[in-house]
């Protein structure tokens, strides 16, 4: 992953709330076995009104989107960070967002950012016609109104964003404790080993009422 | 040494705990990972791409169910028949390969224990309280109902999951939901969910892992614990737990996956320490009264829209908060309905039941106890009915609940997420308003210009019946 320190630039003035998962990126999007491509699938309900802000030229490929509360909220599908990375956003700031959402979000390189709805509200304006500035080193989001709205993020994921790390990597680095864990649970909760994989699956006691 | 009064959560979160790191952070080991076929492609590239293996193949279980037609799979020689859409059948070939050679086990298309993956996992008692599990889809929440801490992860955590057995994880605020006396009269499992969500509203559980308790969740069987537990997510909570108790052991003995002999025994004793101490304290409570909960059903388009059934389409103005106002504006603009009109006097052409909320046999039970000796009204352009597994649906035909639903013209599927999600050939045409027993009403959910009502199965086969948004207990009388 691509380390990332700042995203600057337009920003869409959106503000809108409880943007879910099949806004962002509807299921039909969701039959492809690869990551790539589906920023021209993104707000596609959306797009298909008049005048909406995503076709609005003022804000073609801009790097910030805007949002109200509660943003990401739905499916656990990655593919909504796939499409909004893939049209080019590189975070997004809003006064919530959920949880699965978020994780995947920086998972792929996209900051989110939670700052107070007077705070979202003020940057709807100032997107307008201003560009937006989010900066990881200084935990700011500044407007050239000399705006500046301090946020936080945990630690790690900051980590993960700024140097671009692979996780899977650096948890496969842990492998003794892993493995310490699994012996621990092998005599402490034993029922908890699973079958091998071609044992296949019963059917007899499974259906019953 | 006497041990801090701790919650189910934070019982299982600590028995989980690989490494703690300095920030906070924890290496957290998952026992359960359910896999199927739209969030795991890219995850197996992933594995490929790095060279790298299933960490534990014993501990995954693969099913797919998304993109699967529900017409017949198979012809009158049992012969396979192909999916007709190539990004759907592309998707299936891609699990279908990568099971075996990951060495995952894997549920077929055709198989009879082939479902939707969260009906699956109970099912086969592969869920189990006091674990662990995943799976790349947020209504992976619904395992909590059996006491396990079960949430939905995002595709990179899937690759994560299956290369390390674990995820990097915070642990989340605790919030019970209480919910007290004696339900009334028609009130389900699916009304009680729809009016914690309308409480809490849909980002009220943002941050929190639910716990659900009281005399009504103790009250309800396995089946209604799972669609609760199921709509977490719709509150914003990515897990919701139920203390495991005697149902719940009672619904696991005895399924396949399910430990046995001496195992059993031991497991029990393991899962009756489970439960949450008196004294522990959650970081947030809310109570619902079970009296004050009727037959629901949502108006809108986030599933917090919640009405009882003798209620009316809400006016935007009744909403306090401004931004709330313009949503309700534009929900009611896309549903096609105006504020005052009484729900019951709002038509519907589609009925679904189904989804890994309601496609369980009590659910099919409860809807066909409505529709029995009925007929879909004439205004009903299709009414599905599909089952959540194909042990689900043999054991309503062993019951007969297939010839009620077909005699009374519903269509007859088999199990998949069906008109859900729009993913596969089940979908409501735009404009069209279906009474739907799924968990999600967003716009397109259902299909492009969809309008969804989301309500109980009984509910569900009432609208049937009626053609239009009803109410269950003016058609069943409390002795039937
Ligand atoms: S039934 Fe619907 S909510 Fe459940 S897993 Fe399938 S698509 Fe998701």
């Amino acid at each position: 992953m691509e380390a990332i320190t700042q995203v600057e630039g337009r920003a869409y003035p959106w503000g809108a709330k409880n943007i879910d998962t099949d806004i962002i990126i509807p299921a039909h999007w969701l039959k492809t076995t690869t990551r790539e491509g589906l920023g021209k699938g993104a707000f596609e309900s959306v797009r298909a009104e008049p005048d909406n802000i995503f076709d609005d030229p003022r804000y073609a490929g801009a790097p910030v989107l805007i949002a109200g509360e509660n943003f990401g909220c739905g499916s656990s599908r990655e593919h909504a960070a796939w499409a909004l990375g893939d049209m080019g956003v590189k975070a997004v700031i809003a006064p919530s967002f959920s949880d699965i959402f978020s994780g995947n979000a920086i998972k792929n390189g996209i900051v989110t950012v939670v700052l107070p709805q007077a705070a979202v509200d003020r940057l709807v304006e100032v997107a307008k016609d201003q560009p937006i500035a989010v900066d990881l080193e200084t935990m700011t989001v500044t407007t050239p109104y000399q705006d500046r709205f301090p946020f936080e993020l945990d630690p790690f994921r900051r980590q993960c964003l700024m140097e671009g790390l692979d996780e899977i990597g650096m948890t496969l680095a842990q492998d003794t404790a892993i493995s310490k864990y699994e012996s621990g649970v092998a005599s402490a909760r034993p029922w908890l080993n699973g079958r091998s994989g071609d044992a296949g699956v019963a059917v007899d006691g499974a259906g019953r009422a | 040494m006497t041990k801090p009064a701790r919650t189910l959560y934070e019982k299982i979160w600590d028995d989980h705990v690989v490494e703690r790191r300095d920030d906070g952070t924890c290496l957290i080991y998952i026992d359960r990972h359910l896999v199927h076929e739209v969030t795991s492609p890219q995850a197996f590239a992933g594995l490929r791409a790095a060279g790298r293996q299933v960490r534990r193949p014993d501990l995954t279980l693969a099913v797919p169910d998304h993109n699967l037609p529900t017409t017949r799979r198979v012809d009158a020689q049992g012969n396979r028949l192909p999916i007709a859409d190539p990004a759907s059948a592309s998707q299936l070939a891609a699990l279908e390969k990568n099971a075996p050679d990951f060495g995952i086990r894997y549920i077929d298309a055709t198989a009879a224990a082939q479902g939707i993956v969260h009906v699956v996992g109970p099912e086969q008692g592969f869920t189990l309280p006091g674990t662990t599990l995943v799976c790349g889809d947020s209504h992976t929440s619904a395992h909590g109902a059996l006491g396990a801490l079960a949430f939905g992860i995002g595709t990179s955590e899937v690759e994560h999951v299956l290369a390390t057995q674990t995820l990097l994880l915070q642990q989340s605020k605790t919030m019970e939901i209480r919910v007290d006396g004696t339900l009334g009269y028609g009130v389900s499992a699916k009304d009680v969910v729809l009016a914690i969500i309308g409480k809490i509203g849909a980002a009220g559980g943002t941050g929190y892992v639910v716990e659900y308790t009281g005399e009504v969740i103790r009250g309800l069987s396995i089946e209604g614990r799972l669609t609760i537990s199921n709509m977490s997510i719709e509150g914003g909570a990515r897990a919701g737990l139920i203390a495991p108790d005697e149902t719940t052991f009672a619904y696991l003995k005895g399924r396949p996956m399910a430990p046995t002999g001496a195992d059993w025994d031991r497991a029990v004793d393991y899962w009756r320490t489970l439960p949450t101490d008196a004294d522990a304290r959650y970081d947030r409570v809310v109570q619902l009264y079970a009296s004050d909960i009727a037959p629901s059903l949502t108006w809108g388009t986030s599933p917090e829209d919640v009405v009882p059934i003798t209620g009316v389409v809400p006016s935007p103005d009744s909403f306090d908060d401004p931004s709330k106002r313009v949503a309700a504006q534009k929900s009611l603009d896309y549903m096609g309905l105006t504020p005052g009109t009484r729900m019951q006097d709002v038509p519907v052409s589609y009925i679904f039941i189904g989804s890994c909320t309601n496609s369980r046999i009590e659910d099919l039970r409860a809807a066909a106890s409505v529709v029995k000796g009925r007929h879909v009204a004439d205004g009903i352009k299709q009414a599905l009915v599909v089952p959540g597994s194909g042990l689900v649906k043999r054991q309503a035909e062993a019951e007969g609940l297939d010839r009620i639903f077909t005699e009374a013209g519903f269509e007859w599927r088999e199990p998949g997420c069906s008109m859900c999600l729009a993913m596969n050939p089940d979908k409501v045409p735009p404009g069209e308003r279906c009474a739907s027993t799924s968990n999600r009403n967003f716009v397109g959910r259902q299909g492009p210009g969809a309008r969804t009502h989301l309500l109980s199965p009984a509910m569900a086969a009432a609208a049937a019946v009626t053609g239009r948004l009803a109410d269950v207990r003016e058609l069943v009388t409390e002795q039937a």
